[in-house]
């Protein structure tokens, strides 16, 4: 069998293609296995296990560039490959900003402080991999007796390697585990329609798991909270995110503060550096050196050194995240930002995205609020990057009196990001961790809320 | 390559002539995988080429190519499958593979020798003429510049145009244990448009494209040009834009597009894989009425040349097409093999995988709703106050009850029976089967979208066709910001 061990396929890669012609390239190559139990009203439903190995090859010659992936390794086929690659860069038109990072820019260390791999998931047994999995779904089934059904529960676990090799003289690879465990429980209501919530953990290490009954009690106690829900009110009130949700908008928020978005001129953040956009509540991160986080990464995608960059500052927009393409045509430094699979090149984006706590506990913000809305689902696309118009559906609950009055379906807010981060009137002390990106509750002070 | 007479045929050559996998081969593995003693094996061969040129700004900016290849072994024991994969189609790593699928099996004996049949294909419902894996790259170069000229000559304000052309060819070979071997030669192509427009500070950017299961000869029927100015169009449309109303109001959908409503508000609930569990809004309600008596449902894996088309599914099951509500009423769901197996059904051709590395689920293929009996005219015409919807960037079901999010990219604000100022991006939010209770017109317009969806399900995409006569729901939740 072809040799599979990624550090080795990707300098062989990049000593292939220098051989061939190709004036500068890299390749990343990932070797994993994957591991996943899914569990259904407590029967095996799926056993899954796969080792997988992929490479991909950029190839930059005279500003001319092609990007072109393989998972066929036998010496032959890996040789066609790479001349292939370098002979499709021909196609593309010299673009003076297309190269490899700058040598000072490259990454020395490894990643052995950021705590990415944990051998106790090499370990975990199928018997004890089924056994999280029951228990998940068994602590959601009995939390309720309105619980009625479930979608079942999924353990999966990743053991890899991450690799890069340019003709930069750059090498270096690193072992990463992750594992997840997620269930969905359903409840009936008395309508007959069907209310289910759904619950997980994701993390680098087994310890950090969540324990397996408390994510299946949340995802019932999550269902079993949406009974008996209603349409709102058409109205402007105030809405709270919750801290997952409060994730998911400042994820909205960092893809606008790319720069791909920015050099395609499809960000509302276009020439706004420096401007006070967000209340004075509003600071966002991302940080890919924070350690043990599904993000966390000791060199991105083009082997550049992974650091901190503030996107907002207490309101104030900071900047964009770079590669090094974006950053040459913007007249930036890249931020160490590229992100990379086999198939397409670089490009920015985060890696552990941080809405930063505040220091108000989020019953507080709750309790302060008169009438609003907290939102604790979000459904659909309803974002435009180049002008920050915002409009998602939205599950949650209406608050009256600064007290939680009745859970809330088909609802839908809207609004434009800018005046939203701008409208920030309370930041919680509450901040939660969900894979990559972190958030509080965060309470935006006016949207519509669309209903009946 | 010649013209494909026949994709069974030919994918089980391919497999043979390239990777040594005869008979004797799926019979040795077959049998490793039912090793434990499972009911049921298949093995899934998937060799994938993919290729893309981006135009950025007037630049060809990058190439691109990926090739992918493997085999997916399933093993099924009652409800409970066993699935492994690898990248290696070499025999040792195969077999490998076979033994970890097995492990679902609860002990038995390895089954006596198991005899394969090749299958021959009935009839290909893809584009005959040459595929665009195999043109020159300067033809598919001059395709996007001819785009590219196409959205600047539009209007002044068009600052910037990216332009994508990508193909992909799969060959697949399905072997199971039952004995039938069948494959197929699956071409795709899209053509795509990002046009901005720049007024002042004001930009506002558009998306389009199309594609589907054929070759070049889709340029014939849709020019680069064509895409380029509608992508060029709805980038200026949208500097004129004014805020959507918020609230219920009565919507008009127009043809094609918005058959995205019916793919999210009742598609997803009435795959099988969720009514077998109990867990859809559509569970035991075959033979009830689930919608207005205006409404009929189709899914169509047979839609000439379509992007959702495919020959046989990936469970090596012949395709067709499937009626799923009939004026109004449930008349059935759409199957896999466990799923057909533990209804009692026959399969419907709607297993389907995003590649050999992801087990197979029900899922959709060309989903649509049949013309009704009203003119489009009468249709707009009948509404006081609504909106119009033209297209849609995409949108999310709740598949247990139905709740769905859809978000318009074209739209407009329909008064006194007119169509009248396109309204800025905004969201349509309602529950499906009270969507559907509320169709109380249907034109005799049909149109199927020119193929640019793709579906996602628990994290598994498939490309996917969706098509719509214009038709009136008479209240549906808009989410925009004009409390009016």
């Amino acid at each position: 069998m072809a040799e599979t061990a990624p550090l080795d396929l990707a300098s062989r890669a990049v000593e292939l293609a220098e051989g061939r012609g190709a004036e500068q390239c890299d390749a990343i190559a990932f070797s994993h296995t994957e591991s996943t139990v899914a569990i259904r009203l407590g029967e095996i439903e799926k056993l899954i296990e796969a080792t997988s190995h992929s490479l991909g090859l950029r190839v930059i010659t005279g500003g001319r560039t092609a990007v072109c992936s393989t998972s066929d390794f036998t010496p032959a086929a890996f040789d066609q490959f790479v001349a292939e690659t370098v002979e499709l860069a021909r196609i593309s038109a010299p673009d003076e900003h297309a190269g490899l990072p700058e040598p000072e820019l490259l990454a020395t260390g490894g990643g052995d402080s950021l705590q990415l791999y944990d051998e106790r998931i090499e370990s975990l047994a199928l018997d004890d991999r089924i056994d999280m999995a029951r228990a998940c779904e068994a602590a959601a089934l009995q939390f309720d007796a309105r619980i009625t059904n479930s979608e079942g529960a999924s353990l999966s676990s990743r053991i890899g390697e991450v690799a890069l090799a340019n003709s930069r003289g750059f090498a270096a690879a690193y072992p990463a585990t992750s594992i997840s465990l997620s269930t969905e429980a359903l409840a009936d209501d008395e309508d007959g329609k069907k209310r289910n919530a759904w619950w997980f953990s994701a993390e680098r290490s087994l310890r950090s798991l969540m324990d397996p009954e408390t994510i299946g009690r949340i995802a019932a106690q999550r269902a079993v909270d949406q009974l008996g829900a209603r349409k709102a009110d058409t109205k402007r009130v105030p809405v709270i995110f919750e801290p997952m949700m409060a994730a998911r908008l400042a994820g909205d928020v960092a893809g606008c503060a790319t720069g791909g978005a920015l050099y395609r001129g499809a960000t509302f953040l276009a020439g706004r550096t420096g401007e006070t956009i967000g209340s004075s509540l509003v600071t966002i991160v991302d940080d890919p050196a924070v350690p043990a986080r599904a993000g966390s990464r000791p060199f991105d995608g083009e082997g550049v050194t992974a650091r901190r960059t503030v996107l907002f500052e207490e309101g104030r927009f900071e900047g964009f995240l770079f590669d090094c393409y974006t950053a040459r045509r913007m007249d930036a430094r890249t931020t160490g930002s590229a992100q990379r699979g086999v198939t397409s090149l670089p490009s920015p984006g985060p890696a552990n995205l941080i809405f930063e706590a505040g220091e108000t506990p989020a019953e507080e913000i709750v309790a302060d609020t008169g009438e609003g809305l907290l939102v604790t689902a979000l459904m659909g696309f309803g974002f435009n990057p180049t002008t920050g118009d915002y409009s998602r559906g939205v599950g949650g609950f209406w608050i009256e009196n600064g007290e939680i009055a009745y859970p809330v379906a088909e609802a839908n807010i809207s609004g434009d990001v800018a005046s939203m981060l701008g409208n920030v009137d309370a930041v919680g002390s509450d901040l939660t961790w969900f894979g990559s990106s972190a958030a509080p509750t965060v309470r935006v002070a006016e949207m519509t809320v669309s209903g009946v | 390559m010649a013209a494909m007479s026949d994709p069974s045929r030919e994918a089980g050559q391919f497999f043979a002539d390239r990777y040594g996998i005869d008979s004797a081969r799926i019979a040795s593995l077959l049998s490793d995988a039912l090793a434990q003693g499972g009911d049921f094996a298949e093995l899934f061969f998937e060799h994938r080429s993919n290729g893309a040129i981006s135009l950025e700004d007037q630049q060809i900016k990058s190439a691109a190519r990926s090739v992918e290849q493997g085999v997916g072994i399933r093993v099924v024991k009652g409800d409970s499958i066993g699935y492994a994969y690898t990248e290696s189609l070499d025999p040792e790593a195969m077999r490998l593979a076979a033994g970890t699928a097995a492990r679902i099996g609860e002990g038995g004996d390895r089954p006596t020798a198991i005899d394969t049949t090749p299958v021959g294909a009935a009839e290909s419902h893809y584009g005959e003429a040459a595929l665009l894996s195999d043109a020159p790259a300067a033809a598919k170069v001059a395709l996007l510049d001819r785009a590219d000229r196409a959205a600047r000559d539009y209007d002044p304000s068009i600052a910037r145009v990216d332009a994508t052309i990508a193909d992909e060819r799969k060959v697949v070979l399905v072997a199971r244990s039952d004995g039938q071997i069948v494959g197929d030669v699956q071409p795709l192509m899209r053509f795509n448009v990002m046009a901005l427009s720049q007024r002042g500070e004001s930009r506002q950017t558009a998306r389009t494209g199309g594609g589907g299961r054929l070759g070049v000869e889709y340029f014939d029927r849709v020019t680069p040009e064509d895409t380029a100015r509608e992508a060029a169009r709805q980038a200026v449309l949208q500097q004129d834009a004014v805020d959507a109303p918020a609230g219920e109001v009565p919507v008009v959908l127009a043809a094609g597009d918005s058959g995205i409503l019916l793919h999210e508000a009742i598609g997803h609930g009435l795959e099988a894989d969720f009514n077998r569990k109990g867990t859809s809004n559509y569970t035991d309600r075959i033979g009830q009425s689930v919608a207005s008596d205006l409404v009929t449902v189709v899914d169509d894996a047979t839609v000439a040349q379509s992007r959702g088309s495919i020959n046989v599914d990936d469970e090596g099951n012949p395709t067709k097409r499937n009626t799923l509500i009939e004026g109004g009423i449930l008349r059935g769901y759409l199957h896999d093999e466990i799923s057909a197996r533990h209804f009692g059904v026959e399969p419907t051709g709607s297993g389907r995988r995003q590649s050999f590395k992801h087990p197979i689920m029900p899922r959709m293929t060309n989903t649509y709703m049949l013309p009704g009996p009203s003119t489009p005219d009468e249709v707009i015409g009948s509404v006081e106050k609504g909106i119009y919807c033209v297209s849609f960037s995409g949108g999310q079901v709740n598949i247990s009850n139905g709740d769905f999010v859809f978000s318009t990219t074209e739209a407009y604000l329909i008064e006194k029976g007119r169509i009248t100022a396109p309204l800025r991006t905004t969201n349509l939010i309602g529950n499906g089967p009270e969507a559907l209770s509320r169709v109380s017109m249907v034109a005799n317009d049909y149109a199927l979208s020119d193929g640019r969806w793709t579906c996602g399900k628990e994290g598994q995409s498939v490309p996917v066709g969706v098509g719509l006569p214009t038709v009136l729901v008479s209240a549906m939740t808009v989410g925009g910001t004009n409390l009016g």
